[in-house]
């Protein structure tokens, strides 16, 4: 339960912390919270021999009103999204899933960008940026880019990120009037999904006019309901029951200690159901 | 080795470190402060936890390097001219331990819950202390020993 010995940097901004991601090559590891990397790290199935502190930073602690979406800095901790009044107002969506995450320990450590680049499926966070269609800042030493959360994870635990690359901010729309949930099921309090669905809805006219549906531990990444996505769209509120028995299309869940994944399947069905069901309802 | 500088409990302490050690060991081992304790090890059980600036943490999922130039305090620090903190004395007269061994950890999570949350429901207290485990009381009275601190603070009579 003790890691690898280790060196240990301060990154005192992001450019630093980029430089020393060259320096050191694929040997390092950016350090955010640390509550995915250390427990990893003491069961020795992460070995990295240099870990970069950006716990020191303290311009990514942010959320700013951007007027048409909201940005949050990647150092942003789940119990700061938990309580910031601007996300509650303008995308509940985020500050409620970041209020599930874990337990309050957990949250007072985790920040969103290290759920993000951890790149877990079974993180809540990630299938609700899927859902919200949230967009990814990323700087390296070629620069900056952006990244639709979309063309973000890319395989188990693996992202687009760059060896030299760190994320900056994580931009969110404002969801004005769209519906939204988040339907986390877990066999105990403090535990990670064994699957969350989140919803936003938008309604136009008394019918569905688009909704967007994201999986948690649903495959090797966080997924789109794309199937029952469409055929939401434009629906009657009444027909959510059977748009939503696709949920599952094009999924490949595991099978493991907490539910099979036909089990799973099934969860994702019912929750996507209840998802819709709760968004519209807001 | 590297050199950190933090406050525990009030005192100053410099020391030279590994980066690997976490701020557990080094409370238990290089600061002897028994109090502090280790359960599971894997951040489930919460009998490590201390605060951080105020909040509630893990020291098992901390390093002791991430804490530099921070104020730690452990259940050691939180007695208040030589009498028992409000959350000690409650989890005293409602009963809220048994063995003891979820106790330091369960008492630093209780007060960072009503330091965020002083007027916390039943529910909000059980679901606040989701981090720490208990295999003794059955959580009823720990529950209890919260919400008597709340009562008192407001000035009630328990
Ligand atoms: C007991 C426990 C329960 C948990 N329960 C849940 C849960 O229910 N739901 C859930 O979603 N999560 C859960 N988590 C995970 C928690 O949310 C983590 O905090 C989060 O996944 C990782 O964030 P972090 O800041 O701790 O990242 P770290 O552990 O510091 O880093 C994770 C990875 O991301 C990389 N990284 C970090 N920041 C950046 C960045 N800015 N740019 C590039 N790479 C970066 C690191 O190099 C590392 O590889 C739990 C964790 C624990 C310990
Ligand atoms: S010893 Fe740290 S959570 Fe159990
Ligand atoms: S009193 Fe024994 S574990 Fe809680």
């Amino acid at each position: 339960m003790i890691p690898i010995a280790f060196d240990y940097e301060v990154a005192e901004s992001v450019d630093h912390a980029i430089e020393l991601l060259k320096e050191n090559g694929d040997e390092a590891k950016l350090l955010a919270g640390g509550h995915s990397l250390l427990p990893i790290m003491k069961l020795r199935l992460a070995t990295p021999t240099v870990l970069i502190d950006l716990g020191r930073i303290d311009d990514l602690n942010y959320v700013r009103d951007e007027g048409d979406h909201l940005a949050i800095g990647a150092m942003t901790r789940h119990c700061d999204m938990e309580r910031d009044a601007t996300l509650q107002e303008q995308c509940g969506l985020i500050s409620y899933t970041a209020s599930l995450v874990g337990d309050p320990q957990v949250r007072h450590r985790g920040t969103i960008g290290g759920s993000v680049s951890h790149g877990d499926a079974a993180s809540d966070l990630p299938s609700a940026l899927l859902a919200l269609e949230a967009n990814f800042v990323i700087k390296g030493s070629g620069g900056e880019r952006t990244v639709a959360a979309g063309d973000f994870f890319e395989d188990y635990l693996q992202t687009t990120l760059a060896p030299d690359e760190v994320l900056t901010e994580i931009q969110v729309p404002k969801l004005n009037g769209a519906g939204w949930s988040y339907k986390k099921f877990n066999r105990r309090a403090q535990d990670w999904a064994v699957v969350g669905v989140a919803a936003v809805v938008e309604r136009s006219n008394g019918s569905i006019g688009s909704a967007r549906i994201g999986l948690t531990n649903m495959g090797s990444t966080p997924l789109r309901a794309t199937a029952a996505e469409s055929a939401l769209s434009g629906a009657d509120p009444s027909s959510v029951a059977e748009a939503t028995s696709s949920a599952d299309e094009g999924t490949s869940p595991s099978s493991d200690i907490a539910a099979s994944s036909e089990y799973r399947r099934h969860l994702a069905r019912v929750l996507s159901r209840r998802a819709v069901e709760e968004a519209l309802s807001r | 080795m590297r050199r950190i500088q933090m406050t525990v409990d009030g005192r100053a302490h410099v020391a030279e470190v590994e980066p690997r050690l976490l701020l557990l060991h080094h409370l238990r081992e290089n600061l002897g402060i028994g109090g502090v304790h280790t359960g599971c090890n894997t951040t489930s059980c919460g009998a490590c936890t201390v605060h951080i600036d105020g909040e509630s943490v893990k020291s098992c999922t901390v390093l002791a390097v991430q804490a530099d130039g921070h104020e730690v305090t452990t259940v050691r620090g939180i007695m208040e001219n030589g009498l028992w903190h409000p959350m000690q004395q409650a989890f005293h007269e409602a009963h809220g331990l048994q063995c003891g061994y979820c106790t330091p950890g369960m008492i630093m999570a209780s007060i960072s819950l009503l330091k965020e949350n002083p007027d916390a429901t039943e529910q909000e207290i059980r679901e606040g202390l989701e981090g720490n485990l208990c295999r003794c009381t059955g959580y009823e009275n720990i529950v209890k020993a919260v919400q008597l601190v709340q009562q008192h603070t407001n000035g009630q009579p328990a």
